[in-house]
């Protein structure tokens, strides 16, 4: 029987220990009207030979083409030491760590891994990870309105350059619990936030500002100023930040005058394979005047019986399984595997090639722009500098010149018509270190073919 | 076995100019310019602390800090309502091809169909084993899903005009995250008693229900261990009043097979992948929270969904118009033009993907035969180990009735008599080679112990624990200052809990090595 022990003889002894005549009587208490008479949906099994045939004929089926989309999930090299390391059973088949002395492991890299965040993004506290970088913005949202004691409305302002699902994210979780949310519009040749969107904002009573720094266009905001208007209204700052970007950019923690209160991002970039979109880790770190309404759990280093030092779960009287109805979240997991990824990629890359990973992503970006703009009919759309992401605006519709580059094994971007409609024809391309200049080039020429034919012969 | 004793913080490592350097792109003239193409004002001035350390630095800190670990590949782990099964490593493999691991979430929907046939079929399976209506899969935890599941459950009660509706029943042993969920979706938990047998008790819910009920949140079998043997009377008491029931899939494993959370009436319900379906626990995550629906709740699913055409049949999302299955069948997402009424996107793309590829590949392997013994062996497993436990003079919390998949103990009588608590139980046995169950939990029985065995674990696993247990309860009364100062074979010792939450160390800082 696929992965079950017993033999035949072993059930025998295990009915006569229970006085039970047969397996089907252990089920005696449930209602015999109830019972299940057929599961004929589900196929029959598989061995594993099979059933591995089948996934690489469905692997095959989707080939392994050309990818230049970011938006929120970007491709980069995985050293092969983090899945390695992270698949090894004793990570991948533990369990979260409530017995502290059989889990030191998973609670060392827990705390490595808040120590390697709260530092990136400048902050003095991290939890051990969020769902992903859209729910961990969503959780920032709700921690706010508990930690803005002064303010009452729970009015966010949640700017347009946002990526779009993390704004969708936000409204269906948080808009449960009453919260407001108002939308700031970015400047339309520039692609960002200005301070003169926030004017009308001045003298109310705003719970939180969010910042997204590069925004979903890629294109850095002026974080500085919106973070000291943000404060002088009595709104907290909460800071959508790209983990890669940190290398180069200045932190949420040195923002403004007195830094964002709360920062979140989606991890993926940190070792994460980009799988269909999952699983990921968000990562949420905050100040700790903030620490007692942060949702998630954390990890604190303290003293044995022996007086030695060791790791365990802390500050659980924020959680659900402690605090119920009045937990800050009903969040029990993190993202254990994802944020172990994290903890190895960075240890991996150390401060220093990191930095050179944004930058060669800055640069093949660059490249990118100037191989497509060179194309008659595409044209660079924002005119302010911006991290590894650029959108483009052609002279006619994107999706059929999308679809036309997936038949020849590129994935050249995302429409941005369906979110975006006033942009007009516009399209969201990333490249990272990933990219070389031949497979930039290969796009760009794939590119002049479906657009003009006539040149391109 | 034995295990390292402790290693130090990888921080700790770090000398300066070291570097795991092949894993570093180039840096050139080029890529220089690029990063200094970053405005002034914006640029970061002081690098993180990361640490600059070797390959094999790295690979030596965390392969040690694995062998700290208790996990299944090691340990028996009967931790009760977690379903620690045995992960199986084909599921890992499969979903790590290189084309599932490197496909973009926004790719083209063109080149996501083998993905896309995958997850759709796995909906269809879970519809199978669960009877209900419709899944979605993207809720990304066992709490995600509950929240998913309670937020429909007011948009329906919204969209019938009925949204003073915002009071969710929870029975007074229920897992935290159910009145934790209500609260999130900006509703009022109302707790009712269970009975002495372990049921709830019926007296109390027709009192609680009422023109304000939104609905029930149950586990069923429930967090005792027992299953609610009056579901049907407690289904037709909450639906009479016109609220709805909603299935916390934690205990799923104890009746894969066997019975239907739609066909006990359950109009919403979560299921947890890493449990039922085995994907692992990875030391807390990642998880899976797919959600079903009854016919009533299918317009409020959350999005994105598979769905599957052939030829000109449309979309389908739930019903059985699976169209032609000659006619080459082809995937999309549905989106908000489909479903108008969803409660929308929770998750930034759709779902833990990975997550659902390994859930996927265990439910082909098992089968339809094959999901039935997963039920059948559990439940043979923890009735077994409870009839060989009390045997030897433990007491169980609910002796008149079956096991489900899992069981309690409780110690209240070793406390009074020897001082010793669940907790020493639970240390003294990592000493012994094995896993903790669960302790504490419900705190509706004293000094309790929730014990899950599952049915990947074999009769003589189950005798070795027996054993343990024997030798525990043997110390209990000769020695039981050995238990309440276990564990004492562990990389540590019991830690300060209350030390480590008043002077919370949360981050390792360069100036206190």
């Amino acid at each position: 029987m696929p992965f079950i022990p017993h033999t035949a003889e072993d059930v025998r002894e295990m009915l006569a220990v229970i006085g039970a005549p047969s397996i089907e009587a252990l089920f005696d208490e449930i209602p015999a009207n109830l019972r299940v008479s057929s599961l004929a949906e589900v196929p029959t099994g598989l061995n594993e030979l099979e059933v591995m045939q089948l996934m690489q004929s469905r692997a095959r089926q989707d080939g392994r083409p050309l990818c230049f989309i970011g938006a929120g999930a970007y491709e980069h090299h995985i050293p092969a030491a983090v899945w390695s390391t992270v698949t090894r059973g004793e990570f991948y088949s533990a369990y979260t760590p409530y017995q502290a002395e059989a889990s030191q492991g998973t609670l060392q890299s827990i705390y490595e891994y808040q120590s390697m965040l709260a530092s990136l993004t400048g902050m003095e506290v991290c939890n051990a990870s969020m769902y992903d970088g859209a729910t961990a913005l969503a959780e920032a949202v709700l921690m706010a309105v508990r930690a803005n004691r002064r303010s009452r409305s729970a009015r966010i302002l949640m700017p347009r350059s946002l990526h779009p699902h993390y704004r969708a994210v936000a409204v269906a979780t948080a808009g449960n619990q009453g919260v407001h949310f108002e939308e700031l519009p970015y400047q339309p040749a520039l692609g960002h936030t200005t301070i003169e969107s926030l004017a009308p904002f001045a003298g109310q009573d705003i719970t939180a500002l969010v910042i997204a720094q590069p925004n979903f266009f890629g294109v850095f905001e002026e974080v500085d100023a919106l973070t000291d208007f943000a404060h002088a209204q009595g709104a907290l700052v909460i800071a959508v930040v790209n983990p890669t970007s940190l290398a180069v950019l200045k932190p949420p923690g040195a923002w403004g005058d007195k830094g964002a209160n709360i920062a979140v991002g989606e991890g993926q970039p940190l070792g994460c394979p980009l799988s269909s979109g999952g699983p990921y880790f968000g990562f949420m770190s905050t100040r700790m005047e903030h620490v007692r309404q942060m949702p998630g759990r954390l990890v604190g280093r303290t003293l044995d019986l022996d007086g030695r030092p060791g790791f365990t779960l802390t500050l659980q009287a924020r959680e659900q399984h402690i605090r119920r109805a009045k937990a800050t979240s009903n969040i029990c997991t993190n993202q254990g595997l994802l944020m172990l990824a994290g903890t190895i990629y960075l240890a991996l890359l150390g401060a220093e090639g990191l930095e050179r990973v944004a930058a060669l992503s800055m640069q093949r970006t660059e490249q990118l722009t100037r191989a497509l703009t060179a194309i008659p009919g595409v044209r660079r759309l924002f005119g302010r500098p911006g991290f590894h992401e650029i959108v483009l605006a052609f002279d006619r519709p994107v999706a059929p010149v999308l679809a036309a580059l997936s038949a020849r094994g590129i994935e050249a971007g995302l429409d941005l018509s369906e979110h975006y409609p006033e942009l007009g024809y516009a399209l969201l391309a990333c490249a990272t270190e990933t990219k070389s200049t031949e497979d930039i080039e290969t796009y760009a020429r794939h590119l002049t073919e479906v657009l003009c034919p006539a040149r391109a012969a | 076995m034995s295990l390292p004793l402790r290693e130090k913080l990888i921080f700790q490592y770090s000398r300066p100019g070291r570097g795991a350097r092949a894993q570093w792109p180039a840096a050139t003239a080029a890529t220089a310019a690029a990063a200094a193409s970053v405005p002034a004002q914006l640029r970061r001035t002081q690098r993180p602390l990361l640490p600059e350390v070797s390959e094999l630095d790295v690979v030596r800190h965390y392969t040690r800090l694995s062998q700290l670990n208790f996990s299944i590949d090691t340990h028996f782990y009967p931790l009760g309502s977690c379903t620690m099964k045995y992960n199986p490593k084909a599921c890992n493999a499969a979903a790590l091809l290189p084309e599932f691991a490197g496909r973009h979430p926004l790719s083209s929907v063109a080149a996501g169909q083998g993905f896309m046939a995958c997850m759709y079929e796995l909906q269809e399976m879970l519809k199978a084993v669960t009877g209900m209506c419709a899944v979605a899969l993207s809720p990304l935890a066992g709490a995600h899903g509950e929240f998913a599941g309670v937020a429909m459950i007011r948009a329906y009660h919204r969209a019938r005009g009925e949204s003073e509706r915002n009071e969710v029943i929870v029975p007074q042993a229920a897992h935290g995250t159910n009145p934790a969920t209500a609260s999130m979706c900006g509703c009022v938990a109302r707790e009712v008693a269970v009975g002495p047998d372990g049921d709830v008790d019926l007296a109390a819910l027709r009192a609680a229900v009422g023109p304000r009920t939104a609905g029930i949140m149950l586990t069923n079998p429930s967090t005792l261990g027992v299953f609610e043997r009056r579901i049907e009377e407690v289904a037709r008491i909450v639906h009479e009043c016109g609220g709805l029931l909603y299935y916390d899939g934690a205990n799923l494993n104890a009746i894969l097979g066997k019975v239907r959370p739609g066909d006990m009436a359950f109009d919403a319900i979560h299921m947890n992948l890493h449990k039922t379906f085995s994907t692992p626990h990875g030391g807390g995550g990642p998880g899976a929270g797919a959600v079903g629906v009854s016919a009533r709740l299918l317009p409020f699913l959350p999005l994105p969904i598979v769905a599957r055409e052939a030829g000109l049949t449309g979309g389908d999302v739930g019903g059985d118009a699976c169209g032609d299955a000659s006619a080459p069948a082809s995937y999309r997402w549905l989106t908000e033009r489909d479903l108008p009424q969803s409660i929308g996107r929770l998750t930034t793309f759709a779902g833990n993907a990975g997550v659902l590829l390994r859930a996927y590949v265990y439910m082909r392997m098992l089968g339809r035969e094959g999901m039935r013994r997963v039920g059948e062996y559990a439940t043979l497993n923890a009735n077994y180990l409870e009839k060989r436990l009390t045997q030897l003079g433990f007491d169980a919390a609910y002796p008149q009735r079956r096991a489900s998949h899992e069981f309690i103990l409780t110690l209240r009588r070793q406390a009074q008599e020897n001082g010793v608590t669940a907790m020493d139980v639970a240390k003294r046995l990592l000493d012994l080679g094995f896993h903790a169950p669960t302790t504490y939990f419900p705190q509706l029985v004293s000094e309790c112990l929730l014990i899950e065995p599952t049915e990947t674990e074999s009769k003589e696993t189950l005798d070795a624990f027996v054993a343990a247990m024997a030798q525990i309860l043997r110390e209990a009364s000769e020695e039981p200052e050995r238990l309440r100062r276990a564990p004492h074979t562990l990389p540590v010792r019991r830690l300060d809990d209350v030390r480590a939450a008043r002077l919370p160390d949360l981050i390792f800082k360069s100036d206190a090595a």
